[in-house]
């Protein structure tokens, strides 16, 4: 604890000493290179505090009496008490003193106050350190067997959730009970809450449509269950069977998941819409009149069970895999029947997972916002309403609130109705013994209803994603058919000039943006997210349902919500980070880091806790147990989360609206333009070639994991043959 | 085997702090010389705008463009530390909203003189918080093909259009969501008086097929012939019709209402200076020629700019004396959007 804490003091000290406190020079010129925003002694706080900024001095004070000698526990609760208030000092100057003086009107009583811009690479430092020296103080006092990496875990997952999950989305939500013009109004809430608008049942009683509540709970009960159903039968196909055109099928299920946004709503209206190729064919052979169905629930509920069944494929798999063939094994000796080992034993055993990607899959309905905008018609759900109440021509953020809150309430329930559904039950299957016999061939009948359902499906997503490489190559699909290259000419034309390659594409600034904002997101999203994991699924301490619940908490809201909390909480000091990449791969990293935790929680409550506490028993740290035991066997949920973050980071476009600049500007956000435009043949190319590259990412990202080994025999005279394999090679 | 993983993590632990440094270390850059330009009308548009200002005054542009709604929220949200200097484009209403809620500057460019009287009032209203860029007219666009494949005459005026012919084949945006739709809306019921302008959304809701999200997406659909009549801007029809779908735009016979493209200087900015010439040169010649480059017809503010022949001609239409101030103002807005949910969006079809 000694060493520890002396290290993080030294930390501390030389973030005070030679690091700039502040994010923007002090003469508010452009910084001549990055060094001097990371190391600058004449900026430090020490600098600016003897040069009058007597608060930033304050720091020191915890910072050195944390250096008090001890190893005792009262010598620990003296490190705690040392770093918390360390973290408040910190903290308080930071929201206290703004750019325009103080922040709180109560403070105007001692004039208007100094001003401040928001912290840079010392001030973060400081906070990291504090929060450090709290959670070695705290490990000292025996929390957590006294681990200092499983503390130091949860004080850094608790402390980046609460700032920019809580802080950002309580402070939104907030405006739900105020009038615009920020006063406290709790009747308006109720007034707006008991709208008619949102509840009401006109199409149970009349003729006229459904409250907005009622259709979103309807879609997202109806995709939650489709996806769920769909990446199951997806998995088992994979895992269990011999399927001819396994690679194949395997290969459609992750495909929708690597599609931009409006693309999939275009291609279906390119199919099913009045003037698409099907209802054309349709009424030209069999006289039936072309009609609009596909606009509404049937569209948005296609649409949708085709963009969430991957992220239901991919937890599935991990699950479906973990699954020990012994007790099935066990049950054909005795002599059940297959369909009775499949409903007793296999499908009670995948109840985690299938939980877990219901979940999901309602959660991704309900926050969707581009397939209702582009196929809903009529049919309409709280995002889409959430969206044009924040940017629509009566905007009210208050309504947009009061709207987050009753999605959030829906995400609530489905969040219980999962635990409840899971319950306290065990499906430990992976244990330290090792072999652990064959996987019996799934039964007839369960094999068969899986082709019935993946089979088509999957023909299905070949017409889509055949419709979409066919509609970028030629001139204006649904008119003209001719073959062109120009849409790809218009947005990736690269010239050879004097200075060597020129992009001159209009679409080159936002791929490059996007490519690199998302391959720095996804690895921190998947770390967060299953850190977070491991700490929900292996480590104890209070008030640990809360906490997973704020971990949906960003990824239930949606982004039109989230994109706009994020302007109001971080364009201010002291954490200014708007205009900047920071916010972008922030916004991606909370956002998105739910489909790691859950695919982590998954896949952790399968594997024996015996095995860690074996490691434990030899001596290894948790640390060590966790990189040496853990991770190796969660690899499927490695490559899940891996993967997920980095396609939603290329595909996100409700959140990152808000929060684009000039200078990151991202592909969607482009896409989005371009559709607005008319311009289909452009936004199809650009779609086209995110495809393409998400496809080369997620092979690289599936090299780079491997597979997970489990001690399994293979049933053909191979000894080596793969048990498992995650996604396939795109 | 064991190797593996390991090196595996170890790459992945690497990545990822590389990647969180570099994040952090890729700071805001400061504003001099500079100005950042929020752009709410075409994406070729904004971009050759900032080429040219560029050009002009050596002052480099940081061009954001999304729609008007989307800036609309992102100044107001922003207001507590602005980061943009001008909000060039997009309909009036949503200017004069913000001019009304203080989030943007008063400026009196140097260029009023040279600009149509519509514009210049449209800048009065609003205390010279907003100056008008260019004037849309709305009207609607008919698919020709399949007007014809279902043996309906066109349509040529706004009454036309209630004709149980063409039920499920008028696509309109919902006015809650769509600055577009509003402006029909403040149109009939300028045109036709509240109550009369009333009766005819509720005849013309028997007609409509889908209440769409956005403004725009009646024209899309119009052109895909996923629906027969789409309203909208007649520039934004013309373009589909230059880019050759099977359109055409009307210009209704009673006459019809305009959007006032604007551009605001927003308050509080750190490159007002630099704003306040980007103003400037947005109502000028230069700019506003960009238009007929790319074929958009709008028709411009500044008098001197040279309309081509084949823009729509804008003396033959007939426009209504739209009253900005009046439906520009929050509370009629509100008002309106209200009736017209409870009183015709909520009714059978």
């Amino acid at each position: 604890m000694r060493k520890r804490a002396l290290l993080w003091v030294a930390v501390a000290l030389a973030a005070l000493v030679l690091a700039p406190w502040y994010m923007e020079p002090a003469d508010g010129s452009v910084p001549g290179f990055w060094l001097t925003r990371v190391i600058n002694p004449l900026e430090s706080a020490l600098a600016l505090g003897f040069g009058g900024r007597l608060w930033l001095l304050l720091a020191l004070v915890p910072a050195l009496a944390a250096l008090k000698p001890g190893e005792d526990v009262a010598a620990a609760r003296w490190l705690t008490a040392c770093g918390l208030i360390g973290l408040a000092l910190v903290l308080a100057q930071g929201f206290l003193i703004g750019l325009k003086g103080w922040n709180l009107d109560m403070l105007s009583a001692f004039g208007s106050g100094p001003t401040q811009g928001g912290m840079g690479t010392g001030g973060f430092l400081v906070l990291a350190a504090f929060l450090m020296l709290t959670c070695a103080g705290l490990a000292g006092q025996g929390w957590c067997r006294g681990d200092f990496f499983v503390v130091s875990a949860i004080g850094w997952v608790i402390g980046l959730i609460v700032l920019f999950v809580f802080m950002p989305v309580l402070n939104i939500l907030a405006s739900a009970f105020q009038d615009n013009a920020g006063h406290l109004m709790p009747a308006l809430f109720w007034q707006k809450f008991s709208d008619a608008s949102i509840w009401g049942l006109g199409c149970v009683t009349s003729g006229t449509a459904c409250g907005v509540a009622w259709n979103t709970v309807f879609l997202g009960i109806l995709v939650g269950l489709s996806s769920t159903i769909l990446g199951t039968a997806f998995a088992l196909i994979a895992l269990r069977t011999s399927f001819p055109a396994k690679g194949a099928l395997k290969l459609l299920a992750i495909l929708p998941i690597i599609t931009p946004p409006f693309v999939i709503g275009l291609a279906l209206i390119l199919i099913f819409g009045r003037s698409g190729a099907v209802s054309t064919f349709l009424f030209q052979w069999f006289g039936i009149p072309p009609s609009r169905w596909i606009y509404g629930l049937p569209g948005v509920f296609i649409a949708q069970t085709l963009a969430f069944t991957p992220a239901a494929y991919l937890v599935m798999l991990g699950v479906v895999q973990g699954i020990s063939p012994t007790l099935e094994e066990a049950a054909q000796t005795l002599r059940a029947k297959p369909f009775t080992i499949f409903a007793t034993l296999t499908w009670p055993l995948m109840r985690p997972g299938l939980a877990n990607s219901f979940l999901l899959g309602f959660v991704e309905s309900l926050a969707d916002f581009g397939n209702p905008l582009v196929l809903g018609g009529n049919f309409e759900v709280l995002s889409t309403k959430i969206f044009f109440a924040v940017v629509g021509a009566a905007t009210d953020q208050g309504r947009a609130a009061v709207l987050s809150i009753v999605l959030l309430s829906f995400t609530m329930m489905a969040f219980a109705a999962q635990q409840l559904w899971v319950g306290r039950k065990v499906y430990t299957t992976i244990s330290g013994k090792g072999d652990a016999g064959l996987q019996i061939p799934l039964s007839r009948r369960v094999e068969w209803g899986a082709y019935f359902l993946a089979v088509p499906w999957g023909l299905f997503t070949i017409a889509v994603y055949l419709l979409i490489f066919y509609a970028s190559a030629v001139k204006t699909i649904g008119r003209d058919y001719t073959f062109t290259l120009q849409h790809y000419v218009t947005a990736f034309n690269i010239e050879s000039g004097a200075n060597g390659l020129l992009f001159s594409g209009s679409a080159w600034p936002s791929f490059f943006a996007t490519v690199k904002i998302a391959a720095i997101a996804a690895p921190l999203t998947a770390a967060i997210g299953l850190l977070t994991a491991y700490l929900l699924a292996r480590q104890s301490f209070a008030g640990k349902r809360a906490f997973e619940f704020g971990t949906l908490l960003s990824f239930a809201i949606p982004g039109t919500v989230v994109g706009v909390s994020y302007i109001l909480a971080f364009n201010v000091p002291p954490i200014e980070i708007t205009g900047t990449m920071l916010i972008l791969v922030i916004c991606f990293i909370f956002r998105n880091m739910p489909v790691g935790v859950r695919a982590g929680i998954a896949s952790l409550s399968q594997i024996d806790k015996s095995l860690d506490e074996a490691s434990f028993t030899l001596g290894a740290s948790a640390l060590t147990t966790v990189r040496r035991v853990i991770l190796p066997l969660i690899k499927p949920a490695i490559l899940a989360s891996l993967v997920y973050a980095f396609v939603r980071a290329m595909t996100a476009v409700s959140a990152v609206i808000f929060l684009v600049s000039a200078e990151y500007n991202l592909a969607t956000i482009y896409i989005v333009g371009r559709v607005e435009a008319g311009e289909h043949g452009l936004a199809i190319a650009y779609s086209a070639t995110l495809i393409v590259v998400m496809a080369l990412a997620i092979y690289l990202i599936n090299l780079l994991i491997g597979e997970r080994k489990i001690g399994r025999r293979g049933a053909a005279p191979a000894p080596s043959a793969p048990t498992a394999t995650p996604v396939p090679a795109a | 085997m064991r190797l593996f993983p390991d090196l595996a993590i170890r790459t992945l632990c690497a990545v990822a702090s590389t990647a969180l440094l570099s994040a952090i270390l890729a700071g805001p850059a400061a504003a001099q010389g500079q100005v950042t330009v929020y752009c709410s009308i075409l994406e070729e548009q904004c971009r050759e705008g900032s080429a040219l200002f560029e050009k002009a005054t050596g002052i480099k542009v940081l061009m954001v463009r999304k729609s008007t709604g989307e800036t609309y929220a992102t100044i107001k949200a922003e207001s507590a530390n602005p980061k943009g200097d001008v909000w060039w484009g997009g309909p009036g209403e949503a200017h004069l909203q913000a001019a009304e809620e203080g989030l943007t500057e008063e400026y009196k460019s140097p260029m009023l003189p040279q600009l149509y009287d519509w514009a210049v009032r449209h800048a009065e209203v609003s205390r010279f918080r907003t100056t008008g860029i260019y004037l849309g007219a709305l009207g609607f666009g008919i698919n020709t093909e399949v007007l014809k494949a279902r043996n309906i005459p066109e349509p040529k005026c706004w009454a036309d259009l209630l004709d149980p012919k063409f039920k499920d084949e008028v696509q309109l945006a919902d006015p809650n969501s769509s600055g577009t739709a509003y402006t029909l809306l403040a149109t009939i019921v300028q045109l036709f008086g509240e109550d009369k302008g009333f009766d005819y959304l509720k005849g013309l809701h028997k007609n409509i097929s889908q209440y769409t999200k956005s403004g725009i997406a009646p024209i899309n659909a119009l052109k895909l012939g996923e629906t027969g009549v789409g309203i909208g801007f007649i520039h934004d029809i013309m373009t589909q019709k230059l880019a050759g779908a099977p359109v055409k735009a009307i210009a209704p016979c009673e006459g019809t209402g305009y959007e006032t493209g604007s551009v605001s200087l927003i308050k509080g900015g750190k490159g007002t200076d630099a704003g306040r010439k980007f103003v400037d040169f947005a109502l000028g010649v230069e700019a506003q020629s960009i238009n007929n480059r790319l074929k958009i017809y709008s028709m411009p503010s500044n008098r001197e700019v040279v309309i081509p022949p084949e823009a729509p001609d804008f003396k033959s239409m007939k426009f209504i004396a739209y009253d900005t101030a009046k439906y520009g103002a929050a509370e009629t807005r509100t008002r309106l959007l209200k009736k017209w949910g409870d009183e015709v969006k909520s009714l059978p079809r």
